[in-house]
């Protein structure tokens, strides 16, 4: 047997000159530590920086994809013709990309691409580079992952990185990720013992790994179907607060507001879509006063839903990654994990 | 960062130039509206369009005039948001940007053939009257149709013209009531659904068309089901914050398993496909 021709190996002690050279031609972002055990995605131009052991950021990749606020138009007041669709892109490198975090932007993905399209978001995607790192052991007890099938790679990336102690072993899944691979000179192909200890890892990683609620997860469909009335909702809604920062920080969350703003010259202006959050109360109001989830246990069933049921019809996957993001965020203590054994324990 | 113009966004918008406004009612005004270069827009009865205020934003709008009239558009505004609003201090030749139409227009090929009930209640007459004119000008392709209209008082009856206009046909029948009547106002008076048992209906051969507000909707369609129309033969135009029109942003989401987008899958659905939907 010779070498694994998709397989390569970086040593670490090279990981810094990897990130430098990157740096010289691409904007290269990764996780940082924030303090107090929070870390976000930021730009480095070193590998000094990034935290390679990181629990899942505060914010997802998601940010450079769909940013928070985005230029869709600039426009001229009463002259129609004069308004510009705009776009605005990077070429970015986002190292250091957990699996749940690539099942998001692979959900992402799907979304933007369904007709009628969305340029804006498939042009700045073609224009990122996305470096995985796998999670050997669990980040905290929030995730659940192996629950929602996402702590394993598949797919969604240039390259995927696993450490292995003294090298990472890197995996090419797309010519980009092969280009830098090839242009950094840095990687070797990996041999066939380094192909067994990667084998190693994924077994143990299996063993150690286990369904975080006890469910089959192909049954949780099912489950919603049953739980459009549960009690589950009021006893989650008492307690949100409805501030949005769930669906801020979920990976697969997209809903966005759309808004004009004029310049000081009061004849110029822009249209900016922003992140925007179905836990807010004005969201599916309409101009004549009608709210059509006006309490927020429907508004919390309705996120949900959102992510264990009509994913599934719409784009056949679940819209959770199991990153736990939403859990650790939230401020009124409600966690996934307990709603979901609930649900579970009630269609039982 | 790379700043570019995106040529192929579908946020992009048309220009649509007033060419006509009509005050119907304190308010509701009429808007006759022409895109640039006085090209047609190919739309059905029920799809709607995102008119835009530059500098004030946008709001989806149902068109109101038949695709079967040329050359230009008509949108009946309520002044109750902020474009709305905006939109009732604009006049003929101002300037309004149009993205659309979109969304599942009423299935004309369908109702092909049969008779037709329509019901408006308030605002709804809007989005019906595009497909009320558009049967008429079809109207050998249809059976009996009756018009049943209810609003709230004679002052709040919109499109008057129109109303004279099917009142005098032959070909169909024209009924209205008032929730509330006034001292010159010699028809109806109660609500919508007092008039529905006094049509004559076949419903081995009648679709019902139903647009109005969401507290309308339970009660007509009890009627209706009373009648024995079928649930897939009663077609309802749902009203949402369609802000995108591209299935996207979220806000038109109908809370249903089949995960319906207002903008996208409707706004017009057969009563069978939402019939779960708990406020519709």
């Amino acid at each position: 047997m010779g070498t694994h021709t998709r397989y390569f190996i970086l040593r670490k002690d090279d990981l810094n000159s990897f990130i430098v050279k990157l740096s010289r031609n691409h904007k290269v972002v990764a996780p940082v530590s924030k303090g107090y055990g929070n870390y976000a995605f930021t730009e480095v131009t070193s590998a000094n920086d990034i935290a390679l052991k990181h629990i899942p950021t505060i914010l997802p990749p998601k940010k450079y994809f769909l940013p928070q606020k985005e230029t869709m138009l600039s426009f001229s007041t009463g002259h129609v013709e004069n308004a510009e669709a705009l776009l605005e892109h990077e070429n970015t490198v986002i190292f250091g990309v957990h699996t749940c975090d690539l099942n998001g932007i692979q959900c992402l993905n799907i979304v933007f691409s369904e007709r009628p399209r969305d340029y804006n978001y498939l042009r700045r995607k073609d224009n990122i580079t996305v470096i995985g790192l796998e999670c050997t052991e669990y980040c905290d007890e929030h995730a659940s992952c192996n629950l929602m099938n996402s702590n394993f790679p598949n797919g969604g990336y240039d390259l995927f990185f696993t450490d292995m102690g003294e090298v990472f072993m890197a995996h090419v899944n797309t010519q980009a990720g092969d280009d830098l691979v090839d242009s950094s000179n840095l990687f070797k192909p990996a041999t066939q013992a380094q192909m067994e200890a990667l084998y190693a890892i994924r077994d143990a990683k299996r063993s150690r790994f286990k369904d975080e609620v006890n469910v089959d997860r192909k049954k949780l469909p099912a489950i919603f179907d049953k739980s459009e009335n549960s009690p589950v909702w009021k006893a989650i809604g008492d307690k949100c607060l409805g501030c949005g920062n769930c669906t801020n920080v979920c990976p697969t969350c997209y809903c966005f507001d759309i808004a004009d703003t004029l310049n000081l010259d009061l004849k110029s202006g822009k249209r900016v879509r922003t992140w925007d959050s179905c836990e807010v109360e004005t969201f599916a109001k309409v101009a004549g006063g009608e709210n059509f989830r006006s309490g927020q246990a429907e508004r919390l069933r309705h996120r949900h839903y959102r992510k264990f049921r009509f994913s599934l019809g719409k784009y056949y996957r679940f819209f959770c990654t199991g990153c736990g993001r939403c859990t650790r965020t939230c401020m009124a203590g409600i966690r996934l994990k307990e709603t979901l054994t609930a649900l579970v324990k009630e269609a039982a | 960062m790379i700043k570019e113009e995106l040529v192929n966004s579908n946020w992009r918008v048309r220009k649509g130039r007033i060419i006509r406004v009509k005050r119907m009612t304190p308010s509701e005004k009429l808007f006759e509206i022409e895109l640039d270069n006085g090209r047609a827009m190919d739309y059905e009865p029920g799809q709607f369009v995102q008119v835009s205020v530059f500098g004030v934003g946008e709001a989806p709008i149902s068109l109101c005039s038949s695709p079967t009239k040329r050359g230009s558009f008509e949108l009946c505004v309520r002044a109750a948001g902020r474009v709305t609003n905006a939109m009732h201090a604009l006049e003929a030749g101002d300037e309004i940007g149009i993205r659309g139409p979109f969304g599942k227009g009423f299935p004309v090929k369908v109702l092909a053939g049969n008779d037709l009930i329509f019901v408006a209640g308030g605002l709804g007459i809007a989005p019906l009257r595009s497909l009320i004119n558009y049967v008429i000008d079809n109207r050998r392709e249809f059976g009996k149709v009756d018009i049943l209209l209810g609003c709230r008082n004679p002052s709040e009856m919109l499109f008057a013209d129109d109303l004279e206009f099917w009142q005098k046909r032959v070909d169909v029948n024209f009924n209205v009531t008032v929730d509330k009547g006034s001292p010159d106002w010699a028809g109806n008076i109660g609500l919508i659904t007092s008039i529905i048992p006094g049509v004559t209906i076949n419903p081995e051969r009648t679709f019902a068309v139903v647009v109005g507000p969401p507290v309308m909707y339970k009660f007509v369609i009890s009627e209706l089901l009373k009648k024995k129309i079928a649930e897939r033969n009663i077609i309802l135009s749902l009203e949402r914050h369609m802000k995108c029109g591209m299935g996207k942003c979220g806000h038109c989401q109908i809370d249903s398993i089949d995960n319906y987008y207002c903008c996208q899958d409707g706004p017009v659905f057969s009563y069978d496909r939402i019939k779960n939907v708990a406020k519709m």
